[in-house]
């Protein structure tokens, strides 16, 4: 692709950098197609329906119905309202997506328009001609250039001569039938709708979009206009913009798109709990990303991003990424490692871990042994494969049953399991115990759908691993329906008994605390047993096989886990930064001089800091002369002192801090809060 | 950005209340000192693990050590305001012990005990006497000291009163200076509560919360007043010691640099990073560089060392005159080589991108000194740029150093922009940044404007530099009144007329047209319909002008 950057510029990185590169940059775009081909199907639905609605409101046009002309007496528009969801960074690629497939299917005609280029009516109709006329370039690419952009600009932007045009065009379409159009006219219907998108309704001014919706009604039965508009917040904008006299002349549909929030979890579905992808991201790191988008933008875009800057920093940081790939390529790469890499291998914490417990012999081959080392790691990878694959199986089998638990003490997305699970020994913690506790308390019919939920999870990997645990699950399962039978006996019983029994009040009483007293000293039924067998094994199914990746030998190999780096990339603090270094020299510049405590600074701090901290001192305005001189004080055996402090104040003045006041000759006034 | 640290600081609040209420003042202090034994990492990584980081679960022990990582409380908690009258302090004790540290060491120095808030309350005559002391810097303190000295005394009878009924003195310090410059009625208020002391945690607590109440209410009480309470002394009284811009620049040229070998270990930690800056430009991120110190240099080094054989383009966003165009027509003209002009910067970004696309080969560094200047930072400014940045192959990058400037940035341009940010921390003195004229101070000695000025006049007529000389003394004549529209047209057709220096209203405008096009004057009508004119240039720098003025004729 370029042939300058890859890795070969960290310090110890003589390593298989290009290999590294090429596998991380492979990596990243099976990830990203993968990406886009989720978007893709979870905008399918929303996409047909958009279409069917389009080829709908034009086919009376086409017809020219009656129904199409009792509706252009009202002068209705046909608008599609398209509730898109605050994530307004996602927006554009379902937009592309669904021009794309408009003009594919219904129309050449689309028009995106954007409120930061339409401020007036006149911008408006200029864009959307201008669009207009130039998807017309694209469909017969015959005429050239100068004169659409001549034609563009002569042309007065009017809902009239937007009318010729259309006229013109599909006038030429249709009298033009050669077999070079035949494609095109195929495609698209003979007068193909107009369709204008307002891609963020929200921003555009109430008046243009009145203007119009106004102007464009009055010539709808001219031209088969379609209106779909963008929507971040709730279809209720549309009456808060637009008063009723206005959108009375629109004909509404409302079409949902999927949620971010389940975006995101087919993302991360698909992405992470999957033994597709070698790259696996660690507890914190995801944690990360996942605050990010809850906390900040619900952009699946930005969490993708975040998720390819891990990429990135994992190969180009780990020498040993060059191991991270599909399970096919590992004996080939394992052995051919240099011996600085196996070196890198033996410094791994996890892999000094496992050494340990080693006994001694086998200890001395790993520590000197290459050959026996590489043989050992390909042994480790693939087990840390096999681990991650059975990881997913039983996490989702756990999240079967701790998604429909009460409360939910074990979250209710499996993401948060999952980042739970990352994180410790998820059986030791209190939320895990109180879940166990819950899934004890579980009826009958939920816990049997849960069984058979977990049996197909189980019965779908490829491997043998479980099938023990499948036969252990249908073995209760066929319990479960026996218990059932025999209960039913029970149960035909016990009403008999209490119909004989409709005596009096003291006999109900007594009875009933007789139940009671049953019930308490009454040992466990046979499906109360039952389901704690069930829990009981479900929990050894969880301590087997959920151990937390970085207890795995070798996890650094594949798992990413510089959050720090992560967050300080994608979630910077920029005002905290300056606010540390004014403050706290000492902290970037490692001098003793600059050691300080509480809240003091030292007199040898740079200039900036002490002007910056005596400013601090002060209320909204500055006299530049007493701040001066309360420096001047402080500093006066430096001769050139004026000259520093007015470069320290200019500085303050750059960095916002202050800013010069007309209020008072020679004052500043302060921009920031705080001791004012 | 702004908003998502401020989202951060919150939640840590939020969390924190409800946790660990009675953990609360404990832990916000650890915060504090956490700071300063960064040495010791390990005990850093559990307050961090168990406080800050539990918040927002993240662990945030960077590698570097850089300061981007402290709790967001730390910095937007306001600045305790008990160190109200330290600027004096600071200022004297430095004069005395200039190789001390500032913070005011109890045991070294018992008579400045006495001074410090801690003791300001034990007797009301030992705050007479520290009141006597104070007014020694009455000269030097700004605002706050003169306030509070100006405030009545009936403050002094309260605080005793108040401190008499008062059992928890140590805990109500901070607050006891605030409310010393807020009005009386606080005070019963807050006698009551400390009258009935609560649990020592859950008075911790309360105390943070009025504290915070108070505050604010102190933050309003500041701004709501129009009238400022500062010296009236100006700059005017130290004229002699005014620099102009070159002596400014010569003197800091010879002014040794502190902490040279310091600030060299910090820039070559950054400069390790400049291959993965690389490498990720090239992966699709752009990125913006942020923190303390001119990052001038260091993307000029960038540039040296790594771009030498690439098409670049270096964008001085601190030139007071660069704008969005003439970014776009450098790279038009020089880098397309396109001959031509634009109706708009949106036709000429619209030609960009599709030559960029048409021609994969094209690649194009930006790299930009402050994105945040004052003439890049407005919102079309940075649509434009952020819609450049984010063609495949204009690989961008930035700085920036205003504290708000993550704020001009919305969703959809974040995502344009793309950004990966880094801390890269300087301490460079901002020498090119600040260089320009507009800065403060320097710009009172306006050199560049009156040599712009004798420059423009020097080619104009006899006549029309007379014509410009009574515009100038009028103006000066009024120099006093602060509402002065400028001089009506219509007066100073007749005082022309008078000089002899014009004989037709036409002549005058023409002239006035002139001057207009070269931003000597400026013209605004008033409310009456009448036209004034004035001088947009400040009154020394005019004084000056017709000094010089006189000396040539």
């Amino acid at each position: 692709m370029f042939p300058a950057p890859d890795f070969r510029c960290t310090s110890n990185d003589s390593e298989d950098t290009e290999l590294r590169f090429v596998t991380c940059q492979s990596l990243w775009n099976q990830i990203k197609s993968e990406t886009e081909q989720i978007q893709e199907n979870l905008n399918k639905q929303l996409l047909e329906n958009l279409v069917s609605f389009l080829s709908r409101s034009h086919s009376d046009f086409q017809e020219k119905t009656t129904e199409w002309t009792f509706k252009m007496k009202f002068r209705e528009i046909p608008t599609a309202a398209l509730v898109l969801g605050v994530n307004v960074t996602d927006h554009d690629l379902t937009f592309r997506g669904l021009s794309d497939v408009l003009q594919d299917n219904i129309t050449p005609y689309v028009a995106m328009l954007e409120a930061k280029d339409c401020p007036g009516i006149k911008n408006l109709m200029q864009k959307l001609m201008g669009q207009l006329m130039n998807c017309d370039l694209d469909v017969d690419s015959l005429e050239d250039e100068d004169c659409v952009q001549v034609s563009q600009n002569r042309v007065r932007c009017s809902m009239p001569s937007l009318i010729s045009w259309y006229d013109s065009v599909t006038k030429k379409t249709d009298s033009e039938t050669p077999s070079k159009k035949r494609n095109s006219s195929s495609r698209h219907w003979q007068s193909p709708p107009v369709v204008v998108v307002f891609k963020d309704m929200e921003s555009f001014t109430t008046k243009v979009l009145q203007d119009f919706i106004v102007i464009s009604s009055q010539h709808i039965h001219e031209l088969p206009l379609v209106l779909i508009f963008g929507i971040a917040t709730s279809p209720m904008i549309i009456h808060r913009l637009l008063p009723h006299s206005v959108s009375s002349l629109l004909c509404i549909e409302l079409f949902q798109s999927i949620s971010c929030k389940e975006h995101l979890s087919t993302i991360i579905d698909k992405l992470l709990l999957t033994s597709q992808f070698p790259f696996k991201l660690g507890e914190k790191v995801l944690q990360v990303l996942i605050n990010i988008f809850l906390y900040h933008d619900f952009s699946v875009q930005n969490f993708i991003k975040g998720f390819q800057l891990c990429i990135v920093e994992h190969f180009y940081s780990q020498p040993l990424s060059v191991l991270c790939c599909h399970l096919v390529d590992i004996k080939k790469r394992v052995y051919s490692l240099s011996h600085d890499q196996c070196e890198n291998i033996r410094r791994l914490p996890s892999f000094r871990r496992y050494v340990e417990k080693q006994e001694s012999g086998k200890q001395i081959e790993l520590l000197t042994n290459d050959s026996f080392l590489k043989v050992e790691t390909k042994k480790l990878l693939e087990d840390l494969h096999v681990y991650h694959e059975n990881y997913v199986r039983i996490l989702r089998c756990l999240h079967v049953f701790t998604s429909s638990l009460p409360k939910y003490p074990l979250g209710k997305q499996i993401r948060e399991l999952h980042c739970a699970c990352l994180e410790n020994r998820v059986w030791e913690t209190e939320e895990y115990e109180s879940s166990l506790q819950l899934a004890r308390m579980l009826n009958k019919t939920d816990l049997v759908t849960m069984l058979q939920q977990c049996v197909e999870i189980l019965m779908s990997s490829s491997g043998k691993e479980f099938d023990r645990a499948v036969e252990k699950l249908k073995e209760f399962l066929t319990q479960f329906q026996n218990l059932e039978a025999s209960q039913e006996r029970d149960v035909s019983i016990s009403p008999q008994k209490e119909l004989q029994k409709k005596t009096d009040l003291y006999h109900l009483q007594k009875t009933l605390l007789e139940l009671k007293e049953s019930r308490r000293s009454k040992k466990l039924t046979k499906f109360e047993m039952l389901r704690f067998e069930v829990v009981d094994y479900i929990d050894s199914l969880v301590r087997r096989y959920l151990v937390p990746a970085d207890e795995r030998t070798l996890h650094e190999v594949v798992y990413f886990n510089g959050a720090a780096v992560l967050r300080g990339h994608l979630n910077a603090a920029p005002r905290t930064a300056l606010h540390t270094a004014l403050n706290n020299p000492h902290w970037y510049l490692k001098n003793q001089a600059l050691r300080c405590d509480g809240g003091g600074i030292s007199n040898k701090a740079p200039d900036i800091c002490i002007v910056y901290k005596l400013h601090l001192e002060c209320g909204r305005l500055i006299n530049l002369v007493d701040w001066l001189e309360v420096c001047d004080d402080a500093n006066s055996t430096f001769t050139c002192f004026h000259a520093r402090f007015i470069r320290a104040v200019s500085e303050l003045e750059l960095l916002g801090f202050i800013k010069p006041s007309k209020q008072k000759t020679d004052h500043v006034a302060r921009l920031t809060w705080g001791g004012c | 950005m702004k908003w998502q640290e401020v989202k951060a600081s919150v939640t840590i609040l939020g969390t924190k209340v409800r946790k660990d209420k009675a953990q609360l003042s404990v832990s916000v202090k650890r915060f504090v000192k956490k700071l300063e034994n960064i040495s010791d990492n390990e005990a850093q990584e559990v307050l961090e693990e168990k406080n800050y980081v539990a918040a927002l679960g993240i662990c945030a022990q960077d590698p570097v050590g850089n300061g981007s990582n402290i709790s967001g409380g730390e910095v937007y908690s306001f600045q305790t305001p008990k160190r109200s009258n330290k600027m004096a302090e600071l200022a004297s004790e430095l004069a005395q012990t200039p190789e001390q540290n500032v913070a005011p060491d109890h045991s070294k120095c018992p008579e400045k005990m006495a001074k410090t808030p801690q003791n300001s309350k034990r007797s009301s005559s030992d705050k007479v006497q520290q009141k006597s002391k104070k007014k020694e810097f009455v000269s030097t303190t700004p605002y706050r000291l003169r306030k509070r000295l100006a405030a009545p005394d009936p403050y002094l009878e309260s605080e005793s009163e108040y401190s008499a009924s008062c059992s928890e003195e140590e805990d109500e310090d901070e607050q006891k200076e605030v409310s010393t410059v807020l009005s009386d009625q606080k005070t019963p208020a807050k006698t009551k509560a400390a009258s009935t002391p609560p649990p020592r945690n859950s008075l911790a607590k309360k105390n943070k919360e009025q504290k915070m109440g108070n505050l604010v209410e102190e933050y309003f009480e500041a701004h709501s007043s129009s009238k400022v309470l500062t010296s009236d002394r100006t700059l005017q009284k130290l004229r002699k010691r005014r620099l102009s811009q070159q002596t400014l620049h010569d003197l800091l040229k010879n002014a040794p640099l502190a902490y040279a070998a310091e600030i060299r270990d910090l820039n070559q930690q950054h400069e390790s990073l400049f291959s993965k800056w690389m490498l990720q430009l090239h992966l699709g991120f752009n990125i913006v560089l942020y923190g303390l110190g001119s990052k001038r240099d260091l993307l000029e080094k960038f540039r040296t060392s790594l771009l030498q054989d690439s098409v670049h383009l270096v964008v001085n966003g601190y030139f007071p005159s660069i704008t969005v165009r003439s970014i776009l027509n450098s790279i038009t003209e020089e880098v397309l080589d396109h001959i031509g002009t634009f109706r708009s910067p949106l036709d000429q970004l619209e030609f960009i991108t599709k030559r960029f696309k048409e021609d994969s080969s094209l690649e194009l560094y930006v790299l930009i000194h402050n994105l945040d200047s004052q003439m890049l930072r407005g919102e079309r400014s940075q649509q434009i740029l952020a819609q450049l940045s984010s063609l495949p192959s204009i690989y961008l990058i930035a700085s920036i150093d205003h504290i708000n400037a993550p704020l001009m940035w919305d969703h959809a341009k974040l995502s344009l922009y793309n950004w990966l940010w880094y801390e890269t921390t300087t301490f460079n003195p901002y020498v090119e940044e600040t260089s320009y004229e507009n800065s403060l101070l320097v710009q009172h000695s306006g050199s560049l404007a009156l040599s712009s000025l004798m420059h423009v006049l020097h080619s104009l007529t006899l006549n029309a530099r007379g014509i410009f000389r009574l515009l100038a003394q009028h103006q000066l004549e009024k120099k006093d009144n602060p509402s002065y529209p400028g001089l009506s047209f219509q007066d100073f057709y007749q005082q022309c007329r008078e000089a002899f220096l014009v004989n037709s209203d036409l002549t005058l405008r023409a002239q006035l047209t002139e001057f207009r096009d070269h931003k000597l004057i400026r013209t605004k009508r008033g409310a009456d319909g009448v036209e004034y004119l004035l001088i947009p240039v400040d009154d020394t720098t005019l004084t000056d002008f017709l000094e010089k003025e006189d000396e040539d004729v």
